[in-house]
């Protein structure tokens, strides 16, 4: 599933680059301050403002992602503003209560608010999320860029070695690597990441690739610029945008895989509400309180779509500039 | 079809009133034509010249209802054979399309389909007007291809666009534009991507192709020689207006529009420049010399063939003084650039020497060739792709200065400053990005950069030939300018005999890597002893002329 890449972010297209499309010279040699750019996108504060603000609208899915992710977020950095109470205890006279107003998620079987428990749980899935993402987005990073910065029989070993972490299910590579590493977040965080290296480091190479074989990096290299100047100024910079967008798609991915294992019982021991393993404590109930796995499912869901919803917004206005 | 056999007589073939159109932007609309007016008779050949963003590929998009979704005709009519076709409907330009009106369009290289043979693309256009069987239209094809001059046309119609050279790639093109037999034919640039000599030999097809049709051409180009060479009549487009019309001798000769005169002053094939090059010292002292350069390149496996090498330089040998300009000129695959890269140390010669200021640069070891840049640089072609699009003005010009640590940063700042001011760009441009400037400030900027170190070599790489016409003077006069102040060594490489015509001190033309003849300018432009030289001198743009300017202010 983390082969799923943003089309958009695979697309290098390089601004400005176009010889197809040049400018017209101004017979004074002065420089054109006033001329729109090439789409346009040259206004005044007040005009960029509102057009901000037209944009936003002209696309509600996007807005109501940021919405909801600006809400996931509360909920990870300040749960008790959102759920005031505590997701441990419960009432046992109260279990099993349906989705109401007193209860808007309804209540598990010993009496504890579902929608406190996902509220709270939201930190935790969230950060193992993030620390797989990371994993991957340095580890994946560095192979990638180094393959395709180097290139050679460096390339070929990395990239045949992606092709084998490609080719296992990354869900089969993450149970593999959390039976040999144990259980807890973290380690699921590692499993996780180790799933989607492989994405990275594809890229990354790919992007690094194609700015090492555009003329300026080779302008860089003849003006006598040392090679890790070279990659530091000018290919990592260029090569960052497609990489970072990934990320963000991945980051939707890792809930999914997060929870995924969560849910199979590697993730945080009980009663930790991780979101995973609040859809598989209400597997017990199916029948009886469907939504106990309905709801924090539903979460999940919302939250790996508004992202990936967010990505594409993120890889689409990249190729803008 | 044929019937206005008589052109004088007829009504024009394409008659454009008062033609407006804009550009629909974010930031509002903005005009391209400004009432443009333009009449065609048959079998006329027109040409239309302009700088990029004059408006004149909008004009002639316009004509056969091809502009893009942003753009809409705001005033003014279009009739083609007496017809009105300004409001047309997509559907009704597809009945002109091809058949009527056909297009050659600019760039040879991504105008075919790369997944399609040259047959399907050919036979596609025959059949996209006609009802015919396969194998007629198969037939006509391999004729269409005859005609537009492409050998062995029944085998080049089983290959792939990549298969064939960029010249051969336009004649095809050609031979789709004529297929629907149309009485009309728009050229847009059609050979500004391709080598002066090949240019010259496509566009001789072309004239004599239009002329056994009876065929009309309206020739978009932004090269004034171009025009002056293959047109009737010349018009000339500025600011989306036609600034001045008339045949090509009374354009040249007295051209009436400040514009145009600017266009005649800067065609390199037409006038002597205002400037001279930088006169050589008086002991000339030599600062390169190479002998017997050689590199070969292997190209790729084949099924069952053994690898094969391509030698790309074969044995050259020049030596180039302080403060000269030599050139370097070929068509491409002729080795210049590959001796360019083995001149500055870019690419290791497999055999031969490079001294460079008595000092044997052919097999040098890291540092030594760090050091050596300080002394050698390169000017890219394409300033649009040498120039790292995130980085300001100021930063690319400091890198090179960056890179070797010279002066403190308030230091590089001044320099790159006082560089700008060099190249005769305004100092508020430091915080800009190359997005923000037009092709040839961005060649000032490339050329900035290559002076910051003060180096003795500058390497030109056909430095202005992604540049228009009148830019181009611009850019090689502030070459020359920067020669005469700073005593700099120019090694200039380029395709365009004309380009390098006041520039260069000694000519060197190169043929298959290696060089076929060298002298001095002068010398060589009244004297080529080599056929190769001969065939380039007669490439140049603006020779044909009817008249030239020298002889019509003498």
């Amino acid at each position: 599933m983390t082969q799923i890449a943003a089309p958009s972010a695979l697309k290098p297209e390089l601004p400005g680059t176009d010889p197809s499309e040049p400018r017209p010279e101004p017979a004074t040699l002065q420089t054109v301050p006033g001329r729109p750019d090439r789409g346009g996108r040259e206004r005044s504060p007040a005009q960029g403002q509102a057009g901000r603000t037209r944009r936003w609208l002209r696309r509600p899915g996007l807005l109501l992602s940021a919405l909801f992710l600006l809400l996931v977020l509360t909920a990870a950095f300040a749960p008790g503003v959102l759920a005031p109470g505590d997701p441990y205890t419960g009432d046992s006279s109260q279990a099993l209560q349906p989705p109401g107003t007193a209860h808007w998620f309804g209540t598990d079987h010993l009496g504890r608010d579902l929608y406190t428990r996902v509220v709270h749980g939201t930190s935790l899935s969230l950060r193992t999320a993030l620390i797989a993402v990371v994993i991957a987005l340095i580890s994946g990073g560095i192979f990638g860029v180094a393959a395709g910065f180097l290139g050679g029989w460096i390339d070929q070993a990395i990239m045949r070695v992606v092709d084998v972490l490609l080719a296992i299910p990354s869900l089969l590579l993450s149970l593999a690597l959390i039976s040999a590493l144990g259980f807890g977040s973290t380690n699921v965080a590692i499993a996780v990441a180790l799933g989607s290296v492989a994405t990275f480091a594809r890229i990354a190479r790919s992007q690094s690739l194609r700015v090492c074989q555009s003329t300026f990096v080779e302008a860089s290299r003849s003006l006598g610029s040392r090679w890790h100047t070279t990659l530091r100024r000018h290919v990592l910079p260029n090569a960052a945008g497609p990489i970072l967008a990934l990320a963000v798609l991945e980051f939707g991915m890792a809930i999914l895989a997060v929870s995924a294992l969560s849910f199979l019982g590697y993730g945080a021991p009980r009663p930790a509400p991780e979101w995973g393993s609040l859809v598989s404590e209400g597997r017990n109930y199916m029948a009886a309180a469907g939504w106990l796995t309905t709801l924090p499912g539903l979460v999940i869901a919302a939250t790996v779509l508004s992202i990936n919803r967010l990505a594409h917004a993120l890889g689409g206005e990249r190729r803008r500039f | 079809m044929t019937e206005q056999l008589n052109p004088s007589t007829s009504r024009p073939l394409l008659e454009v009133r008062g033609l407006c159109s804009e550009y629909l932007t974010a930031a509002g609309s903005i005009p391209a034509l400004r009432g443009a007016d333009l009449n065609i008779s048959a079998g006329e050949k027109v040409a239309l010249v302009g700088e990029s963003g004059s408006g004149k590929s909008t004009l002639s998009h316009a004509l056969i209802g091809l502009l893009p979704e942003n753009a809409r005709l705001t005033d003014g009519t279009i009739r083609y054979g007496g017809e009105d076709i300004t409001r047309w409907s997509d559907r009704q330009f597809r009945s002109l399309r091809g058949a009527r009106i056909g297009l050659i369009p600019q760039d040879p290289t991504v105008s075919l389909n790369p997944v399609r043979t040259i047959g399907h693309q050919v036979m596609e256009a025959i059949r996209a007007h006609r009802r015919m069987s396969k194998a007629a239209a198969r037939q006509q094809a391999q004729q269409l291809l005859d005609q537009a001059g492409i050998d062995r046309p029944a085998v080049r119609l089983r290959q792939y666009p990549h298969q064939l050279s960029g010249g051969m790639r336009q004649r095809v093109l050609i031979a789709i534009a004529i297929a629907g037999d149309p009485d009309l034919l728009i050229a847009d640039e059609p050979t500004s991507a391709l080598d002066a000599t090949v240019q010259r030999r496509i566009l001789d097809h072309l004239d004599d192709l239009a002329a056994a049709r009876g065929t009309a051409v309206l020739l978009v180009t932004h090269d004034l020689g171009v025009a002056a060479d293959r047109a009737d009549r010349i018009l000339v487009m500025s600011g989306g207006q036609i600034v001045e019309s008339g045949t090509a001798a009374e354009v040249l000769a007295s051209p009436q529009d400040a514009y145009t005169r600017q266009l005649v002053a800067s065609a390199p094939g037409l006038t002597e420049p205002a400037w001279a090059p930088a006169p050589l010292p008086e002991e000339p002292e030599v600062l390169l010399r190479a002998e017997g350069l050689c590199r070969s390149f292997t190209l790729p496996a084949r099924r069952g063939e053994p690898r094969q090498s391509v030698r790309a330089v074969d044995g050259v040998s020049f030596s180039l003084a302080r403060g000269e300009t030599l050139a370097l000129v070929g068509e491409s695959g002729s080795g210049k650039s590959t001796t360019a890269k083995l001149a500055l140390g870019l690419e290791k010669p497999d055999a031969g020497t490079l001294l460079f200021d008595g000092q044997d640069i052919t097999a040098l070891r890291r540092g030594e060739w760090r050091q050596l840049r300080r002394r050698a640089q390169l000017i890219y072609q394409n300033p649009y792709a040498s120039l790292d699009p995130r980085f300001s003005i100021e930063q690319i010009i400091t890198e090179p200065l960056d890179a070797f640590a010279v002066g403190t940063t308030a230091q590089r700042r001044d320099t790159a400053a006082h560089l700008l001011d060099r190249v005769a760009l305004p100092s508020h441009a430091l915080g800009r990005k190359p997005v923000e400037l037009s092709g040839g400030q961005r060649q000032r900027v490339a050329i900035a950069r290559a002076l910051a170190l003060a180096p003795d070599l500058v390497v030109c790489d056909e430095p202005v030939s992604a540049l228009d016409v009148s830019v181009q003077a611009q850019v090689l006069e502030l070459l020359a300018e920067l020669q005469r102040d700073q005593g700099l060594t120019y090694l200039f490489i380029t395709h365009d005999l004309a380009v390098v015509r006041h520039l260069a001190h000694r000519v060197a033309v190169m043929r298959a890597g290696r060089i076929v003849e060298e002298g001095p300018t002068a010398a060589l432009f009244e004297h080529p002893q080599h056929s190769y030289t001969q065939e380039l001198l007669g490439a140049i743009s603006g020779r044909q002329a009817p008249l030239h300017i020298a002889e019509v202010t003498a």
